[in-house]
């Protein structure tokens, strides 16, 4: 029964959409203020309706209830309950219906917190985010419904894919949807504004916190993904510029483009079309990955089922939005007029050359990821784009950034002292001089010889962040009070920026520490054997079998010392999953303040156990580096200043809110 | 399975380091008695895809095609090929998909040379545009804009 309801439910979402975009349009369009009103009221109804669709599918999951076919394909009685609730979003139709979900709350928060826009803004907003829902709810409804039922019901069903049964990936797609859909918002501002044929730093104050959201929430969600293919796949590797990987990262590029560009319409009221068109894209890039994985181009992990039906829907809907929305940008851009003027060497300079490098470096992304299936479409010739080629275009663009990434917040709105700038950043050159000097004395002939060059490029990142700050409270030049009361008033925004700018550089140094310092070692081992490895003794202990609910596993037992001394005992185990009869590895993984030890297991042959073992250095900065940036993003989002744009008592007065204060 | 594709190392320093060589699912029995042979099987096997898999190299897989073609990289090697005379007989055999990193040509011309190109176009637009613009000048005001203003200011 609650399975009909959550259908029913479904469907009236639908209509809820439908009302929600069409009434806003007309309303706006109008000045209509009573049917702008009823478009916010079909937003909130709309996230009613898809909350009572996804509780009911939930509801099916958690009571194991297989006469409904996407339980019976995605779950089994005897998985663990975290997994048969994972279970909703990890397939296909449950993980779009939590996509339809995160649309409508956003969609909704818009329609209650956004009284102080401008109500034509306002409506003109709800109306894209309900075609969008619209869209995606046809989607479902067509061609991927979860509450389809089955007669007669199975006894019991085909589980959860063994990769996903586990928290690291439990609640990857969640982060990675809120990020996804997070650009929706600036999307639809972007879209509403060139209806409107108006960007301002009022617009710029609300895209800009969305976006930093979405970001922020990317973010941990790439950052998780790369986490559990670390320690779930068995040879300790964290980013393979697989093509869904790539999915996700180059919305995020485009994202951490936007953020920057998105400061300069705020403080500047300049980069207006540019920041719009970069709004489009992100979204877009989003819709790309989304439906990439969808679409039957790719086969991995995260593609669900597929059918031709579906990839044509899925077309359909990216060329009605990304075809659109350029096509609208192209018609009314030029109607937007450049703001604010800059020196070459400025802030809003330094956001330029930011912005450039990244949009490069995303469509270097993107020509990789997609040129083999143009090539194939084009001429017949299968091609394949794999680590090595993003690995040589990539690499290049990204350098620099990272390089002059510390000058910018140093530099002044429209036109700055390079000089100064430099010499306040002497401190952080110095650092890094230090840390390459160190890092090369310590790696000794290990390893390639420019790597001490990685490892002095995080530090000079997190050493000019820190510089920053520094110079923002004046420490060590005023007196103490004055610093102090200055720290105290530094805004959030610039704490989480710098935050965010030593996060990059702590990730740079785990990447820098484990691609080229990796150790590793292959041997067979009997029962008491040892190997030594980065100054560790590894003990085996030897193999017993165990049962998990649903699962057989191999665990095989290991002590670790060092230098004599014992330090740890660890398991590593090769799991069999009853039902999809497929096999996990799960590592054993001893982490120290300078890396981890990564331990897993093959088939025994005659020799003994097949055992891998590697030592990589640095490796948990690059998670420990995400934290840092998301934590940045979050502190960021709470700032004073941003919340204008956020939850506010409204004034009714429609005229002095358009003209919000810039 | 697609996820488990070649260590690749995302990222910035890489540029700067030369390919550093690891274990991955090549077993013991395979390993190369000569130390040097070996680093060079490596170095071309994590360079070919292994072709029943998704995106991962034959370095990284476990199934049994890419352990055949490890053996047949090593024994060419033993056979005293060089390092492209091996890429070219794999590639003759299984065409050009079995390799990582395209090769440069006319069909790969607009995959390897797209993102300078890029890079180019959008530095020239910028430069043209700082150039272009004069820094001290604003533009007036429009009609509804001064209407706006009036209004303000008027209360």
């Amino acid at each position: 029964m609650t399975t009909e309801i959550g259908h029913f439910a479904l469907l009236l979402a639908l209509a809820m959409a439908v009302i929600q975009s069409s009434v806003s349009l007309i309303g706006a369009a109008r000045g209509d203020n009573s049917l702008m009103q009823a478009g916010a009221a079909a937003a909130r109804a709309q996230v009613l309706c898809v909350t009572t669709a996804f509780a009911a599918l939930t509801y099916a999951y958690v009571t194991s209830d297989f006469s409904v076919e996407n339980v019976w394909t995605n779950s089994h009685s005897a998985q663990p309950m975290l997994y048969k609730a994972a279970g909703v979003w990890g397939n296909h139709e449950g993980s779009m219906l939590l996509w339809v979900l995160i649309l409508a709350l956003f969609g909704a928060l818009v329609a209650t917190f956004g009284g102080n826009l401008a109500s034509s803004l306002r409506a003109r907003v709800l109306a894209v985010q309900g075609a969008i829902a619209v869209a995606f709810l046809l989607f479902i409804v067509a061609t991927s419904n979860p509450f389809l039922r089955l007669d007669p019901a199975p006894a019991d069903g085909r589980e959860l894919n063994p990769l996903l049964q586990d928290p690291g990936l439990a609640f990857h797609p969640p982060f990675l949807y809120l990020g996804y859909v997070g650009f929706s918002v600036a999307f639809a501002f972007a879209v509403a504004a060139l209806i409107e044929g108006r960007v301002d730093a009022a617009w710029a104050r609300w895209v800009r916190p969305w976006t930093l959201l979405a970001w922020t929430f990317l973010t941990i969600g790439i950052a998780m993904g790369s986490w559990w293919a670390y320690y779930e796949l068995g040879w300790g590797g964290w980013w393979f510029w697989d093509p869904v990987e790539n999915a996700s990262f180059m919305p995020w590029l485009a994202g951490t483009a936007l953020l920057h560009s998105a400061l300069v319409v705020e403080k500047r009221d300049a980069l207006k079309v540019w920041t719009v068109l970069l709004a489009i894209i992100a979204f877009s890039l989003s819709l790309v990955g989304t439906f990439l994985v969808r679409s039957g181009v790719l086969t991995s992990v995260h593609a669900f089922a597929v059918d031709p039906e579906r990839g044509v829907f899925i077309l359909v809907i990216l060329t009605i939005f990304i075809g659109g929305s350029l096509a609208l940008y192209a018609w009314r851009a030029p109607a937007l007029r450049p703001g604010g003027l800059f020196a070459p060497v400025s802030r809003e300079g330094a956001l330029v050359v930011n912005n450039l490098l990244l949009t490069v470096a995303c469509a270097a992304v993107f020509i990789g990821t997609l040129y083999p299936l143009a090539l194939e479409a084009v001429t017949g010739d299968k091609i394949s784009v794999g680590a090595p080629f993003f690995d040589a275009t990539f690499a290049p663009i990204m350098v620099p950034l990272l390089v002059l990434a510390p000058f910018g917040p140093f530099l002044a709105w429209k036109r700055a002292d390079l000089a100064g700038t430099a010499q306040r950043l002497l401190f952080a050159l110095a650092v890094a001089v230090f840390g390459t000097i160190a890092a090369h004395a310590a790696a000794g002939s290990e390893g390639p010889l420019l790597a001490p060059l990685g490892i002095g490029l995080g530090l000079w990142l997190i050493a000019g962040a820190v510089s920053e700050i520094f110079w923002r409270i004046r420490a060590f030049n005023a007196p103490l009070r004055e610093t102090l009361r200055r720290a105290v008033n530094l805004p959030r925004a610039q704490i989480g920026a710098a935050l965010a700018h030593a996060g990059v550089g702590v990730v740079v140094l785990g990447i820098t520490g484990v691609t080229a310092w990796r150790v590793a070692q292959i041997v067979e081992m009997q029962p008491g054997d040892t190997q030594e490895i980065a100054g560790y003794t590894v003990t085996f202990e030897g193999v017993a079998p165990r049962r998990g609910p649903n699962y057989s596993e191999t665990v095989a037992g290991f002590r670790v010392a060092r230098r004599g001394r014992p330090v740890d005992s660890f398991e590593s185990s090769k799991r069999s999953y009853d039902v999809q009869r497929m096999t996990t590895t799960e590592a054993g993984i001893i982490t120290s303040y300078t890396g981890d030890l990564y331990v897993a297991i093959g088939d025994e042959g005659p020799g003994g156990l097949t055992v891998r073992l590697w030592y990589n250095p640095l490796v948990p900065l690059i998670w420990f580096g995400a934290i840092i940036m998301a934590l940045g993003g979050l502190i960021s989002l709470s700032d004073r200043r941003l919340r204008i744009g956020a939850p506010r008592r409204a004034r009714r007065d429609d005229t002095a809110r358009e003209g919000a204060p810039a | 399975m697609n996820w488990r594709s070649r260590a690749a190392v995302a990222g910035i320093a890489l540029v700067l380091l030369a390919p550093a060589t690891q274990v991955r699912a090549v077993n013991p029995d395979e390993i190369l008695a000569d130390a040097a042979l070996e680093e060079r099987a490596r170095e071309i096997s994590s360079g070919l895809r292994c072709l029943v898999c998704q995106n991962q190299s034959i370095d990284d897989s476990e199934a049994p095609l890419a352990r055949d073609l490890r053996l047949l990289v090593r024994e060419r090697l033993k056979a005293g090929d060089g390092d492209r005379e091996v890429v070219d007989f794999i590639v003759a055999r299984y065409g050009e998909f079995v390799l990582l990193r395209p090769r440069f040509g006319a069909h790969t011309l607009l995959l390897w040379l797209g993102p300078a190109l890029l890079a180019a176009i959008a530095a020239g637009v910028v430069f043209r545009r700082i150039r272009a613009r004069p820094v001290s000048a604003t533009a007036p005001l429009s009609e509804s804009e001064e209407q706006r203003l009036r209004k303000a200011v008027d209360g």
